[in-house]
């Protein structure tokens, strides 16, 4: 291990000559970075040297997406900004899906990516590619720095651009020689970005317009997105909901920005969202969305989304605003701030009919599954993870049936418990995450819960969680198949499953031999003291549950039909 | 309905990328798009010609305006405007037929820039309808090659 000593990398004010990679690592903890993800190479060796005695955590990842989801997985476990790095050519492109996950979600992060020498660029030396030409549609900003005078600049920049407004990843490409190249420093923190603006407040007008609107509503529906929990606004967002008295729907991103224990959770909408949520919005005379984003996953056919309601449209970024559906009432700004304000001017109303109403669908449209049967099911490991957890741990997903149920079985109650890639839907996000979460939160719980076809994506990550003794959890529910694929091929193409299966290994002895403990489940009854004892383990521990081959995830809301015309409910109902 | 964009940017490498890759990455068209420096030398403007309706207008305009170094972003539609394009043409002028051509220019308020035995080189700017106009006037006699820049605009109030 290499020392933690404080070192000249401390001090970032003061006026001295500096190389570019001592700039990079003074303005890194200026900005209070105390851990990052990445990967060396040539052209960063420069301020890898730099690195060595730099108080800094520094994560090596076995692939520069791993690093990549790693990192912003720290951001989402706690609002602070992610930060990884990964060499020029083949390290920068290994970002690209990790970028473009973090964008689609809009999680704070900084990239910092290694170029070749600035008079190299541009013929095809080796290992360069064209950083920013390759990232700038899967980033929110990006440059690259060319003089060591910028660099510090363009470094706080990142960090200011990343992490306010709609958040998202920036990258900074930094050629080698600027590394190496010395300039004065003379402590200045100044930024330059005439082009970017924030707006917080909210128009006062609009939101007291929203305000009426709310007090006037019987059938109301709060919609909520990831962008509460990325404005830390959950506890306003609580205030809120309880003081004007509404039923609470989130999506994917949204889970844990309202407690889901709540008689006024209606769990999660969209295309598999809960039957009582999706009737609720199709009933609803308002909508009010906060910080989401209409996406076609949530509406379904749009024209009939919420046809007969009024739609309030709370965000930071006005281009999400009436992108996909047309809305009444705008408001942008910070989430925190409106939603503030928002509780102070709305009325409490009751609303009986409307939550007997919702009640009734409760009862009758529940979340289902075959408990009596013999073959360990997917939703009875979540439930039973759950009930073990006492609901209190961080459960990181890959993408897929199992992240579908990890959303409709796990109840969260807290922002920032669940940690899943919802717009790009990246295969292979879970155990990066579930270790980045882990960093950023040794204390506590963090489960993956993965499929196996997602698990073997990243699978090789398993050496890092070892070498850092984290002590991850990983549940794969093991279905042989790449499940929502072979579930869409059973519905919509007459059940030809084609190349949507494959073989796997013996995960328990791959885990073994990566370092870690592992184990297999085949029989139900051995799930709970499975389970059991993987909780109580310190070293990461994999856990295969080989599971109902080809069961389904409902309700399903498929393509292009309205939110209410949801398949499965009947099979849910005979499960009852 | 074409919209007239005028988004002032900074001066920085891989804006034009940028601002261009956005509108490919939207499926948003462009008809034409002109770049070129202003009074500012930290700034450059950027008139864009985009084909779409309201809703797409909207998004144009926000998305534009989302991208940082992106300073400023004005839609022209409903204000007074003065919209340019400049044209140069090379036309067939055999020796008969220059005087009718000559006699056409000056109606358009064109300008000859290069003169050969069998052609004619043509300046021209105006509105598009105008250039357009000219285009298809100059048809009957044979045109060898166009170059126009794209529309660039001011508003009136400006």
């Amino acid at each position: 291990m290499k020392s933690k000593s404080k070192s000249s990398a401390a001090s970032a004010e003061n006026s001295s000559i500096k190389t570019g990679a001592q700039i990079i690592v003074d303005t890194l903890i200026e900005q209070g970075v105390d851990t990052m993800f990445g990967y060396l190479g040539g052209v960063l060796l420069p301020l890898f040297d730099r690195l060595y005695d730099a108080p800094i955590n520094f994560i090596i990842p076995r692939h520069e997406q791993g690093g990549c989801h790693m990192a912003d997985a720290y951001a989402r476990a706690t609002g602070k900004t992610g930060v990884v790095i990964a060499t020029s050519g083949p390290g920068a492109c290994n970002l690209v899906t990790g970028l473009a996950t973090a964008m689609m979600d809009s999680v704070p992060m900084v990239a910092l990516t290694g170029q070749v020498r600035t008079e190299l660029i541009g013929n095809d030396a080796f290992q360069e590619a064209d950083t920013t030409g390759i990232t700038r549609p899967v980033t929110k900003h990006n440059c690259i720095v060319k003089d060591v005078k910028d660099l510090g600049r363009t470094i706080r920049e990142a960090f200011y651009i990343a992490s306010t407004g709609r958040q998202g990843p920036v990258l900074i490409d930094l050629p080698v020689d600027v590394e190496v190249s010395k300039c004065k420093t003379d402590g200045s923190k100044k930024m330059s970005l005439p082009g970017y603006r924030l707006r917080a407040e909210g128009n006062a007008r609009q939101i007291s317009a929203a305000a009426k609107m709310i007090n006037k509503s019987n059938k109301p529906v709060l919609y909520v997105g990831g962008g509460v929990i990325s404005a830390n606004a959950s506890k306003e967002l609580r205030a809120f909901a309880e003081k004007a008295h509404l039923p609470v729907t989130m999506t994917l991103l949204g889970l844990g920005s309202y407690d889901q224990n709540k008689p006024e959770s209606l769990d999660m909408l969209g295309m598999h969202g809960s039957a009582y949520a999706n009737y609720a919005v199709q009933e609803c005379d308002l909508l009010i969305a906060v910080g989401a984003r209409f996406d076609d996953r949530v509406t379904g056919k749009v024209k009939t989304f919420a046809a007969n309601a009024k739609i309030i449209h709370i965000d930071v970024d006005p281009a999400s605003i009436s992108k996909n559906v047309s809305v009444d009432i705008p408001v942008v700004g910070d989430a925190k701030v409106i939603l503030a304000q928002l509780a102070k001017e709305v009325e409490h109303k009751e609303r009986k009919e409307w939550f007997k109403k919702i009640a009734d669908w409760k009862k009758n449209f529940p979340l289902r599954y075959d408990k009596n049967s013999t073959i360990i099911k997917p939703q009875y490991v979540i439930e039973e993870l759950y009930h073990q957890t006492k609901g209190q741990a961080i459960i990181a997903t890959g993408v897929g049936q199992h992240q579908m149920w990890a959303a409709q079985f796990y109840k969260y109650s807290k922002a920032r418990q669940f940690l899943t890639s919802g717009g790009l839907g990246t295969m292979g996000f879970g155990l990066p995450a579930a270790i980045g979460a882990q960093i950023a939160k040794p204390n506590e719980t963090v489960i993956d819960i993965d499929g196996d076809s997602s698990f073997n994506m990243t699978m090789t990550e398993l050496s890092t969680a070892v070498e850092h003794k984290l002590p991850i959890k990983v549940c794969i529910l093991n279905n042989g198949y790449m499940g929502m694929v072979r579930q869409w091929q059973e519905l919509f193409y007459n059940k030809r499953y084609s190349k949507s299966y494959l073989s796997n290994p013996d995960y328990a002895t791959v885990a073994k031999a990566l370092g870690a403990v592992g184990m297999t489940v085949d029989k139900k009854a051995d799930v709970p003291k499975t389970i059991k004892a993987m909780l109580s383990e310190k070293r990461p521990c994999v856990v295969d549950f080989k599971i109902e081959r080809e069961e389904n995830v409902w309700p399903m809301v498929p393509a292009g039909k309205s939110i209410d015309e949801m398949d499965g409910l009947d099979i849910l109902e005979s499960m009852a | 309905m074409k919209h007239i964009i005028s988004a002032l940017v900074e001066n920085k490498p891989g804006v034009l990328a940028h601002v261009a890759g956005m509108f490919a990455a939207r499926a948003f068209n462009i008809d034409s798009l002109v770049v070129g420096r202003t009074e500012d030398p930290e700034l450059s403007r950027m008139t864009i010609v985009v084909i779409g309706d309201d809703r797409v207008l909207e998004q144009v305009r926000k998305q534009l305006a989302k991208i940082v170094p992106v300073v400023k972003v004005q839609d022209f539609v409903g204000q007074p405007v003065v919209a340019r394009d400049l044209m140069l043409v090379t036309i067939s002028a055999p020796p008969a037929k220059r005087a009718e051509l000559l006699s056409l220019i000056e109606m358009f308020k064109g300008k000859v820039v290069d003169i050969g035995l069998k052609f004619i080189m043509v300046e021209i700017s105006g509105p598009e309808a105008k250039i357009d106009a000219f285009i298809s006037m100059c048809r009957p006699y044979g045109i060898k090659s166009v170059a126009r820049t794209g529309t660039i605009a001011m508003s009136r109030q400006a």
